[in-house]
């Protein structure tokens, strides 16, 4: 048993507190935020050059062979530093899907790029009736001579704005709901049939509604085996659930800090309101928050690296934590910084509706606790 | 970062797993399962058994007699004991005095007390709360007047635990009043309980039980030979006991054990009726209580591996101190919910030993509200919990 990283994950961890240190202010976050791509494309050339867009890949795709620790190294300080490219979107999901079921050819044309930092792309994991339900697709997906035909909706495509291409699950048979029956096809963006419209979310990211009307895809846009889909889409699902929970907890340590620094400067009555125990007691709590969910965070990491058998109650137990522990955290930071604290000027705010937003995807925490509930 | 067990540490926890199964006492098993309450020679028999393998001084240093296990060997023993249902370690000697003693006591004392403390030969106790110091410990009045070569102590000790059964207490006093800080001119005395001028008297708690008491002090004289460290200085040494209490006092792998049991029960059904496991509401509780539980296991842990560095148990053994408390009373809870009319029967007579009579209930069922009831005391004693918040806003956050 060992808490520690290793030397690699320090030298990881060192490299992106020095970039956002540098790099990466609130100001600029905001600005990148509110650009019509909604990320910096600079700052993603950064990314790939520091070699952090290889971090989850293995060295035969170009990668560097890193697992759910050093995603966990990385997305906590993404957390901290708040920052908006689709890291998620991008290598995480869609490029969790390409490296576990991609051909050669496949691998090629999509995941090279995007270990490289020179692609975008996207996994359309939400339908609109689905809620939390992966397995919910009713997307169709018709066989027509050598390709397919697709026909449906989808939702909350994260960096639908921007991706090439787009990984679409559609059922190519089987009951709405059933997780046989799920395949998988790479589509893109600029297919006919195919429409977008995109927005931005509550946190500064963007995604889109994608509509597909017979989009038409030759059997090669196929990923992996056909009906075969949900347990590739699940470990992705699971891998990117990891990665948004060690995004939250560097969140939460953030407004922890922010919120007990502002309570020892914010002066009311002719004293610091940092000394009026109503508020040190909602701060210990906010602290023991943090510190719970960062040890159950550890635990999460480490069974899902080794694989062991409690890997998806760990998944279950860490995303219902962090849904319950970061909105208490958001909520009473915002609250503690009083009337500033629901400015869009201060960067609290927004470290707390990303937060909200971690909070609402891949299952909220009344969704998580129902699994472990039936376990 | 990894939860592997090396090789001799998994030997070990064969090793600890072959103790409790080979010389743990069933008698004592089936009681603790039970809900039945142990007496005076049930914790001493264990605690001698320990000691008989060297595992009495679980967090002594080796020059000792303790075990100088590492984090991952404490948290494995502290595992296989609530597993086997062993009880408790009575914190008062091993965990409490003792590691005073070794840290702050003179040669002398070290040979006089801790050989003894190991052996489990002397019941000690505890005496810090008076009536009307609770968590401003501080504000204690007893009184210790130097008088040639010995001590007058002249006060009141309460909720001293199993005090009924003590052979020594140590005790914060007052040797000084005319100090510039409250915290200064205490000092950490132990006393013989037969010495005269002792008197226990009882205090029953709202369950019914005699486990805590109040002690009077009347003019008893205590041998200089009896204070710890320097004169004045036992407030500094008194918090020092505070945080190995404090971690113990977390109960960690036995919330644990009593979590797990719960679920099991869970699924069973009882007296023919539904199992619990159809009430989804209740399960839900049971389940966020689990991951609740899991995030202390390593939160302790991440504590544990801190201390193994060479950290002492500093201010953050205050979170554990919160978050533990109210674990196990939020388990309780859950009991007697799990119990229903069965948690309301008042009869902890069916324990006794020669109880003859028809029992009510099934199992533990009617000792969960019992339960549920004495441990309220878990976020009082200790520093309460709003006091530890404080600790924690002072040390930790700085404000």
């Amino acid at each position: 048993m060992d808490f520690s990283l290793n030397e690699i994950q320090v030298m990881l961890a060192d490299s992106i507190e020095k970039f956002i240190d540098n790099d990466y202010d609130f100001e600029s976050r905001q600005k990148f935020a509110d650009s019509d791509t909604g990320y910096s494309a600079e700052v993603w050339q950064t990314f790939a050059e520091l070699g952090w867009t290889a971090v989850p890949f293995s060295e035969d795709d170009g990668g560097f062979d890193g697992g759910p620790v050093d995603v966990m190294v990385l997305m906590e300080r993404f957390g901290r530093g708040l920052v908006v490219e689709p890291y998620l979107a991008n290598v995480v999901l869609a490029g969790g899907i390409l490296k576990r079921v991609a051909s050669a050819e496949q691998k090629e044309q999509w995941l090279h790029p995007i270990v490289t930092g020179e692609l975008q792309c996207a996994l359309a994991f939400v339908e609109p009736q689905a809620r939390y339900n992966i397995a919910n697709v009713a997307t169709t997906a018709s066989a027509d001579g050598d390709g397919w035909v697709l026909n449906g909706s989808k939702g909350y495509v994260l960096n639908g704005r921007n991706a090439k291409m787009i990984v679409v699950p559609a059922r190519s048979s089987g009951d709405q709901s059933d997780e046989d029956g799920i395949s998988l096809f790479a589509i893109d963006a600029s297919a006919d049939g195919l429409s977008i419209t995109d927005y931005a979310t509550i946190d500064g990211h963007q995604a889109a509604e994608i509509q597909l009307q017979d989009v038409r895809v030759e059997a090669a846009a196929v990923l992996g085996d056909v009906g075969a889909a949900f347990a590739t889409l699940d470990a992705t699902i699971d891998d990117a659930t990891l990665a948004v929970c060690a995004e939250a907890i560097g969140i939460m340590q953030k407004l922890q800090d922010k919120t007990v620094e502002y309570s020892k400067n914010r002066m009311q009555f002719g004293v610091p309101i940092g000394s009026f125990q109503a508020l040190q007691h909602r701060m210990v709590d906010m602290l023991t928050a943090c510190e719970q969910s960062q040890s159950l965070l550890m635990w999460a990491v480490m069974v899902n690296a080794e694989n062991g058998d409690d890997a998806k109650q760990a998944i279950s137990s860490i995303k219902y934590q962090v849904g319950v522990a970061g909105r208490k955290v958001g909520e009473e930071a915002v609250q503690i910084h009083g009337g500033m604290g629901v400015t869009w000027e201060l960067d609290v705010a927004h470290y707390f509706k990303r937060l909200t937003a971690i909070g609402q995807i891949f299952g909220n925490a009344d969704w998580h606790l129902d699994k472990l509930a039936r376990l | 970062m990894n939860v592997t067990f090396t090789a001799e540490e998994l030997a070990f926890r064969e090793e600890v797993r072959g103790f409790f199964r080979d010389k743990f006492p069933s008698r004592l098993r089936e009681q603790q399962l039970r809900g039945i309450p142990l007496e005076k020679g049930d914790y001493i028999k264990y605690q001698k058994l320990l000691n008989e393998q060297g595992w009495a001084g679980v967090n002594w240093p080796v020059e000792y007699g303790g075990t100088g296990w590492s984090a991952v060997q404490k948290y494995m023993f502290m595992i296989e004991a609530a597993e086997a249902y062993a009880p408790e370690i009575i914190a008062f000697g091993l965990n409490m005095v003792g590691p005073v003693i070794y840290s702050f006591g003179n040669e002398e004392q070290k040979q006089r007390f801790l050989p003894d403390i190991l052996e489990s030969n002397v019941w000690w106790c505890q005496g810090y709360s008076e009536p009307g110091s609770g968590s401003d410990l501080a504000s204690l009045k007893t009184r210790a007047d130097l008088a040639g070569d010995h001590f007058v102590v002249n006060g009141t000790k309460t909720w001293t635990t199993l005090g009924q059964y003590a052979d020594w207490i140590f005790l914060l006093a007052r040797t000084n009043t005319d100090v510039a800080r409250r915290q200064e001119g205490i000092s950490f005395l132990l006393a013989d309980m037969k010495t005269p001028g002792i008197s226990v008297k009882p205090i029953i708690t709202l369950d019914g039980e005699h486990e805590v008491n109040e002690i009077h002090f009347e003019d008893v004289k205590i041998p200089v030979e009896n204070l710890i460290g320097e004169e004045g200085k036992g407030w500094t040494y008194g918090k020092v006991l505070l945080q190995h209490e404090r971690t113990n006092i977390a109960g960690v792998a036995r919330s644990e054990v009593r979590l797990k049991q719960l679920r099991a029960q869970a699924a069973q059904s009882v007296r023919g009726g539904a199992p619990l496991e159809q009430d989804s509401n209740f399960m839900r509780k049971l389940a966020a209580t689990e991951v609740e539980l899991k995030a202390m296991e390593y939160t302790q842990l991440r504590t544990l591996a801190a201390v193994a560095s060479g950290k002492a148990p500093g201010p953050e053994s205050s979170i554990l101190k919160i978050t533990g408390t109210e674990m196990q009373q939020a388990i309780d809870t859950l009991y007697m919910e799990a119990a229903g009319y069965y948690a309301l029967p008042f009869v902890p007579h069916q324990y006794a030993p020669d109880f003859g009579d028809a029992f009510v209930g099934e199992g533990a069922e009617t000792t969960t509200s019992l339960r549920y009831f004495n441990f309220r005391k878990a976020s009082i004693y200790g520093g309460s919990n709003e006091i530890q918040k404080n600790i924690i806003a002072k040390h930790v956050l700085g404000l």
